[in-house]
């Protein structure tokens, strides 16, 4: 009687998978070449497990019927020491180890086909990609709580909106301000971490036109829930229109503005940023936007000669990038205790006041290799190593 | 650090009245009910005069079997707080659409994931694995108590003070709003500087020194406490997996004591392990995380399939299918679990073959769960199944399991997981096997258990309507989960926009309810049971027909366990004792050398709260002085030389005359 409960829990297990053809799935039903690959492995992959996990459940409910004691009577034989066959222990080796071959090779392929790191090698499972064509490059900066899309090659930028062209390639470079995110559009490809002074990329390409939702899929903190913006698949004319329009309407994004737009900001509107400044991206990269700051480049480039000496002591406040125990209390008890929020906008102590910008355009060599990993911020210059790098009054090396 | 600080500052440290959380109308309920309580409950055991009887039997017993009850007892505690955070979650995420914020802020609502989270693992699903394995461990290989009974009691009150620190969080201060593993910089001082990261630290390293220590002393104790003839491999199942996990505590516990140490320098003394600036890296600490997270999946489940193996060989009255294989599943799993811990970041960019390589791994694993599944369904093929309520919860572990090992191991593979990392069908997946796995396992092995521990069966009737309302529940909570998470929806989300997603969290939000309601089963399960206890008396001791060793001896077990150490032919000994007509043995009684109780435990546990609390509230004067008073006692409790005692043979005989009568009245 009780395997009969317990057959009726699987179908009302499975009700309301039935039900399912009448939502919108879109992992299942993504709109971007990547997303469907990702999808179809999805598929292979269950089905592949399906061929072990059915039997395996059928026969659970089969013996378990089969050898219940009321059912003692009938042919069912009883065989208390009956607990070893080798024939049987081989199989039940081998047939997991069989899928998991199997699935091991499917893995190991389209985990290195799939790596988002890797340029895309066709638009869809039709069209191959034309060589010469350049990929749309976004560079990406998780904010709290919003997201800023840098697109280099027309000079604009948008905060909580991006657009793609239909059918091109788009390299993503990411990265964030505070701490750790997930850039994810779900009918694009999957996610990637952003993080902060770190650069991660993502290469995808929407097929379809539409708006669709983009997220963070990595918690990072009050505003978290709204860390979401949309994402419009257009094709090249309006894509041109869009660009135009952020252009038409858009303000200036220099430094000054970035420090404002930095700060912790629940549910922002959409806004469109005409011109940009040079190499923004990069120090947001590296983490020396606010005047003063060294950035890590340079830091690196500093290490890699060898290190500097004693001097380089000083560096250490242009390098404090935190505001960490910053101003005269502790660190805040409770948040409505001393209303510090969890992002103090004190800046570093020693950082303010220096007048002098931080050096543009550090030579920053990103290093655009597939299987870099994360591209920590690199110099490929040589030479001796300076003591002292972008000090108030030195110039560059 | 003392400079320029007033008297009340140098006293309460950034302790202020302002900490206590008034502005929160839920915590002030939560805070009244609580209190109510507790005074309600204090008063009846005043009323009773239990006070002196609480302190000698159980605070400072160093008997395992009341320690192991004792850890069961805070594991139910546990429970109902964590569960207390899933159903508010439930609530909140089934509400919060249309616009509406729901009912909990965000600022409250991150505390409350990431509590249940900690809760759930470290203070529900711990102890209630460390107290099954304390109470049957040494009952099935024949000893009278662990290799270090006092340790054994240390450990559990260093557990149980872990699990007050992070209580105490919730009505002085805050709890971390970081996610159940606090990954920096989110966790750093600098985005996070209140106390809740701080208390999140100080009671999972308190509660680190309880588990580490269990775990030596359960290693100790079945390396060296084995009755004579119990070889290696005439192990009962359940001791195996219990010594497979005790080795993976001690060898993968100190590194999140390392772990949270080195945050904790980064958030007290300015140190950049993990900061962004100054060459920190936070990926290193994900790495150092989850080398720990990943084998603790282990820790929690490989006992859990212990108990299925015991369970099934039980009711099916017949020798587990495999032994030898069940074994070496086990330990390669053990391995295996150490080499897996990167699939929890394939999304952090690692490169292709680096995450290729740890997919795969994580694949491997399958094979000997897949083994293990396979030898249970072999048991049952010939057996006499007979369906008493650990046989519900076996088959229903079956069935649920598989579904969450097919889903994990599609999480395994790495492009697959870019779409479904920290999605909802990630939680649906770890929900699957950890609900389906560990805690229907424990479910069947109190139940399996309890006339061993109480001399009386609990009532079958509320044990099924517990298991059908937590398998049921079960599905409705949880099959929403993957739909959503393959409608991209992602974790840790407290506000929805797409009003269409809405419908899928009131069924999970209906699933949590039945589960409240298996759960509210399985009280009034124990509270019936006790009043009916004398219907459900066992006399003999052995009242499933048991075949290991735990069975052999009186319910409740004396508590000396055995009066005579067992010697062991076969494994499932008992089994083959009774088969060879074995006689309980009725005179000829020795005294019995058996360890005294201790109160240390208790002191250096309470000892260990002040610390942390003063480590947490920055009140430096009291870190320092708990901290000499820990070391003293310790340095004390060496020198108390009068620590064991005799009991005597004429107690003995009493006992056992008493038990022979009993048995001579029953046949």
């Amino acid at each position: 009687m009780s395997i009969k409960f317990k057959s009726a829990a699987g179908l009302l297990a499975l009700l309301p998978l039935l039900a399912l053809s009448g939502c919108n799935m879109v992992v299942m039903s993504p709109s971007g070449d990547i997303a469907a690959q990702q999808r179809d492995l999805i598929v292979v992959s269950t089905v592949l497990m399906l061929l072990i996990i059915v039997p395996v459940i059928c026969l659970t409910f089969f013996f378990a019927w089969r050898y219940r004691n009321s059912n003692a009577n009938t042919d069912a034989k009883y065989d208390p020491e009956w607990h070893h066959s080798t024939g049987l222990e081989v199989v039940i080796w081998s047939a997991p180890l069989a899928i998991i071959i199997a699935l091991g090779a499917i893995t190991w392929i389209s985990t290195h086909k799939l790596d988002p790191y890797r340029p895309l090698e066709r638009i869809d499972a039709e069209r191959a990609l034309p060589a010469e064509t350049k990929p749309l490059v976004v560079e990406v900066v998780a904010l709290d709580w919003k997201w800023l899309f840098f697109y280099p090659d027309y000079g604009i930028a948008t905060v909580n909106e991006m657009a793609a062209p239909v059918d091109m390639p788009i390299q993503f470079k990411i990265t964030a301000s505070s701490v750790m995110n997930s850039f994810y559009v779900p009918a694009l490809a999957g996610m990637i971490y952003a993080m902060p002074g770190m650069q991660t990329q993502l290469h995808a390409v929407i097929n379809k036109e539409g708006d669709f939702e983009g997220l963070s899929a990595n918690y990072s903190g009050d505003g978290f829930s709204h860390m979401r913006f949309r994402f419009h698949g257009l094709q090249q004319g309006g894509f041109d229109e869009w660009v135009a329009r952020v252009k038409q309407n858009g303000t200036a994004l220099n430094r000054d503005a970035y420090l404002k737009l930095e700060k912790p900001s629940i549910k922002d509107p959409v806004r469109y940023f005409a011109t940009v400044d040079d190499g923004l991206f990069q120090d947001i990269l590296n983490m020396c936007v606010r005047p003063g700051q060294m950035c890590m480049s340079e830091m690196m480039h500093v290490d890699m000669m060898g290190g500097a000496g004693v001097e380089s002591h000083e560096n250490r406040q242009k390098l404090e990038y935190d505001n960490r125990h910053a101003g005269e209390e502790a660190p805040g008890a409770t948040h409505p205790a001393t209303g510090n929020a969890p992002r103090s906008e004190v800046p570093a102590e020693g950082v303010e006041g220096s007048g002098t910008p931080a050096a543009p355009d550090m030579n920053h060599n990103m290093n655009h290799d597939m299987h870099q990993g994360h591209s920590m911020p690199e110099d490929g210059q040589d030479g001796p190593a300076p003591a002292q790098l972008n000090t108030n009054d030195s110039t560059q090396p | 650090m003392f400079g320029n600080t007033t008297l009340t500052q140098f006293i309460f440290g950034r302790l202020t009245w302002e900490a206590i959380p008034y502005h929160e109308p839920i915590l002030v309920v939560t805070f009244i009910a609580v209190a109510l309580g507790g005074i309600a409950l204090l008063a009846l055991v005043t009323w009773f005069k239990l006070w002196g009887y609480l302190w000698k039997e159980w605070f400072t017993s160093v008997d395992h079997k009341k320690i192991g009850i004792m850890y069961v007892v805070l594991a139910l505690v546990m429970l109902l707080r964590g569960f207390a955070d899933a159903i508010m979650m439930r609530i909140q995420q089934a509400w919060a659409f249309n616009g509406s914020e729901g009912y909990l802020n965000p600022h409250h609502y991150d505390q409350i994931f990431t509590a249940h989270g900690v809760i759930m693992i470290f203070f529900m699903a711990m102890p209630f694995v460390t107290g099954l394995m304390n109470y049957v461990v040494p009952l099935q290989i024949g000893a009278r108590d662990v290799s270090f009974p006092f340790l054994n009691n240390f450990s559990f009150w260093m557990t149980t003070a872990g699990a007050i620190i992070i209580m105490m969080s919730l009505f002085v201060g805050e709890f971390a709003r970081t996610g159940w593993l606090a990954y920096p910089p989110l966790s750093g001082a600098d985005y996070s500087p209140g106390v809740g990261v701080d208390y999140y630290i100080w009671g999972l390293q308190v509660a680190g020194v309880g588990t580490t220590l269990s775990g030596i002393n359960l290693i100790a104790t079945i390396v060296k406490m084995r009755a004579p003839g119990m070889t290696f491999m005439k192990m009962p199942i359940f001791t195996w997996t219990a010594l497979c996990t005790n080795i993976l505590i001690v060898a993968t516990f100190p590194i999140l004591t390392a772990t949270l140490a080195l945050l904790s320098l980064d958030r007290y003394a300015g140190t950049n392990f993990f900061t962004n600036d100054l060459g920190g890296n936070p990926m290193m600490y994900v790495n150092l995380i989850w080398i720990w997270g990943h084998p603790e999946v282990y820790i929690l489940v490989l006992p859990a399939f212990g108990i299925f193996s015991e369970v099934v060989a039980t009711f099916c009255g017949k020798r587990l299918f495999g032994y030898a294989s069940m074994v070496y599943a086990t330990c390669v799993i053990m391995i295996l679990s150490y080499l897996v811990w990167l699939h929890h970041f394939f999304t952090m960019g690692s490169g292709a073959s680096v995450n290729a390589f740890f997919g795969i791994t994580t694949m491997i694993i399958s094979i000997p769960t897949g083994a293990k599944m396979f030898n249970w369904l072999f048991t049952m093929y010939r057996g006499r199944i007979r369906y008493e309520v650990p046989m519900y919860w076996t088959v229903g572990f079956m069935f649920t399991f598989v579904l969450g090992g097919m889903t994990g191991v599609l999480l395994a593979v790495p492009p697959a997981d870019f779409v479904l990392h920290n999605s909802l069908f990630l939680i649906a997946h770890f929900h699957n096997v950890i609900i389906g796995g560990v805690v229907f396992g424990l479910m069947a092995g109190v139940v399996y258990w309890w006339p061993k521990a109480f001399g009386y069966k609990l009532d079958p009737f509320w044990g099924k309507m517990s298991f059908w309302f937590w398998q049921i529940g079960f599905f409705f909570a949880f099959m929403p989960l993957y739909v959503l998470g393959l409608m991209g929806v992602t974790r840790r989300v407290s506000q929805f926009e797409d009003p269409s997603l809405q419908i899928w969290f009131i069924i999970a939000a209906f699933g949590a309810v039945l589960i409240a309601l298996g759960i509210a089963s399985f009280i009034i399960q124990i509270a019936v049971s006790y009043l009916r206890r004398d219907q459900l008396r066992d006399f003999t001791g052995d009242p499933w027909n048991g075949r290991t060793l735990e069975w052999s001896t009186s319910s409740p077990p004396p508590e000396y366990n055995f009066a005579f150490t067992p010697v062991v032919h076969d494994h499932d000994s008992w089994y083959d004792m009774k088969n060879r007509g074995y006689e309980r043995p009725l005179g000829g009684f020795k005294p019995i050398h058996m360890p005294k109780n201790t109160g240390t435990g208790v002191i250096l546990a309470g000892l260990s709260i002040a610390l942390a609390f003063a480590l947490i509230w920055y009140i430096w004067w009291l870190a320092i002085v708990s901290f000499v008073a820990i070391v003293a006692v310790s340095i004390a409790h060496t020198f108390n030389y009068n620590r064991d005692f005799y009991i005597p043979a004429e107690t003995v005989t009493e006992t056992e005359d008493a038990r022979s009568e009993l048995l001579a009245e029953r046949t």
